[in-house]
């Protein structure tokens, strides 16, 4: 484990942090728009909707993201067209993301009280506005620690773009390691690790933070 | 045409190695939790910190990057393990980080009565603990843990990057040698939902029950 070895796996590590902050992001976008008509969709009146957009959501998560990314890159085919990896990556992980989230608001709408609705109501306030002005605010309160702990896990999850060639932190650690085999091969992945753990971190802290400070001002 | 004459079998065949990977994985996980959840509580910094480390690290990096760390490193020091162990205790350290945390918020959620009672009725601390709060906070537990058991099912399919045969790997296979990609990758998808979307309601319906009995 020479010194040289260690600096250029970091340099190669370090060339495939953008990629791994790409594909998160990008999917996370998916993700927290495509989830709001989910979240719709999942707190509808009309039975039916509820029950199949319920079971697509269950059925989304239910279904591994390796899964998800070879059935979009190797199974899809539109014409003579294949999505790349990047795009398929985005699409699956960002389908993935949009069922978390939908879930995820559909639990905060779930916790904002009753009778803001239809205090919202009495007042003459229409569905619209009640929806956007009244309702929305308070949920978006109670489900941004969690948005922001799902994050995380995307960001974990978005490793998994390496195995369809996305050029990502992991899939550049890989390359190293098959053409380090011996003792080396090793070091790329702890420093894959330390770079995860590191760009996390500032993601957990403040997500705890907001925590703390949305309960206070619910409390008050 | 759709050969699910050809598919099924071979998707079978992975699948139990799939439920193999995730029995061993969970059990040896939540032991291996137990213990890290006991010693992130412990008093002794030297018992605590490494623990904390290890559980933080544990659910702070990918499960995927841990099953490389092990498949790679373990022959670095000499340990020679057929892909099937190295995915067991890659999976096994990522189940034990997870659940050593909701073990342990399981077990601070049993109220100090609890063993304030078992101390004035002169029970021993050990026996206070074994008999008293690990049960109850075990309970407490229990839907986390179920919905972790879930997600470390999903999380064997990741074992298909260190060539383990589980259900993943039979699916690349058999879509290379059919070129049916799209159909055998759905149909892959659909065993693993059908396992975990039916075990995800039933963790839910016992979450409920579970609820209902503290009220």
């Amino acid at each position: 484990m020479g010194g040289v070895d260690v600096s250029a796996a970091m340099l190669l590590v370090l060339a495939g942090l953008p990629m791994t902050l790409l594909v998160t992001a990008l999917a996370y976008a998916v993700g927290l728009v495509l989830g709001i008509p989910l979240m719709l969709g999942l707190r509808s009146r009309i039975a039916p909707l509820r029950l199949a957009l319920r079971l697509v959501v269950d059925i989304i998560r239910g279904v591994p993201p390796i899964v998800w990314l070879f059935l979009i890159y190797f199974g899809v085919q539109l014409g003579t067209i294949r999505f790349d990896s990047l795009s398929a990556a985005v699409i699956g992980l960002g389908v993935i993301s949009s069922a978390y989230l939908a879930e995820i608001y559909r639990g905060a709408f779930a916790t904002v009280a009753r009778g803001q609705g239809e205090a919202a109501a009495a007042l003459g306030l229409g569905r619209v506005t009640t929806f956007a002005r009244i309702l929305a605010p308070q949920a978006f309160r109670t489900a941004l620690p969690s948005m922001a702990t799902f994050l995380l896990s995307l960001l974990k999850d978005s490793s998994i773009a390496s195995t369809i060639g996305v050029a990502d932190m992991v899939f550049q650690a890989t390359m190293f390691a098959r053409q380090n085999p011996a003792v080396a091969g090793i070091v790329p992945f702890f420093l894959a690790a330390a770079v995860y753990l590191v760009v996390s971190i500032p993601i957990a802290i403040s997500a705890r933070r907001l925590d703390t400070r949305l309960r206070k001002g619910a409390v008050a | 045409m759709i050969d699910l004459a050809v598919y099924l079998p071979r998707l079978g065949q992975g699948l139990i190695v799939s439920l193999q990977l995730t029995a061993l994985s969970v059990v040896l996980g939540y032991v291996i939790g137990l213990f890290f959840a006991l010693g992130v509580s412990a008093q002794r910094g030297w018992v605590r910190w490494p623990c904390l480390v290890l559980v933080e690290v544990g659910r702070g990096i990918p499960a995927l990057v841990v099953l490389y760390i092990v498949y790679f490193g373990l022959p670095v020091l000499g340990v020679l393990f057929e892909n099937f162990w190295a995915a067991v205790i890659g999976l096994t350290f990522t189940a034990a980080a997870y659940s050593s945390e909701m073990i342990r918020s399981g077990i601070q959620s049993v109220p100090a009565g609890q063993r304030e009672a078992s101390a004035a009725l002169g029970l021993s601390r050990t026996t206070t603990f074994v008999r008293v709060v690990l049960p109850q906070g075990m309970r407490a537990s229990i839907p986390a843990l179920m919905g972790l058991a879930i997600m470390s099912f999903q999380g064997t399919s990741l074992a298909y990057s260190i060539s383990v045969n589980e259900l993943m790997s039979q699916a690349y296979q058999v879509s290379t040698i059919t070129f049916q990609y799209l159909w055998v990758y759905a149909l892959t998808g659909l065993i693993y939902a059908a396992i975990a979307v039916p075990a995800t309601w039933l963790s839910v319906g016992v979450e409920r029950r579970l609820n209902r009995g503290y009220a």
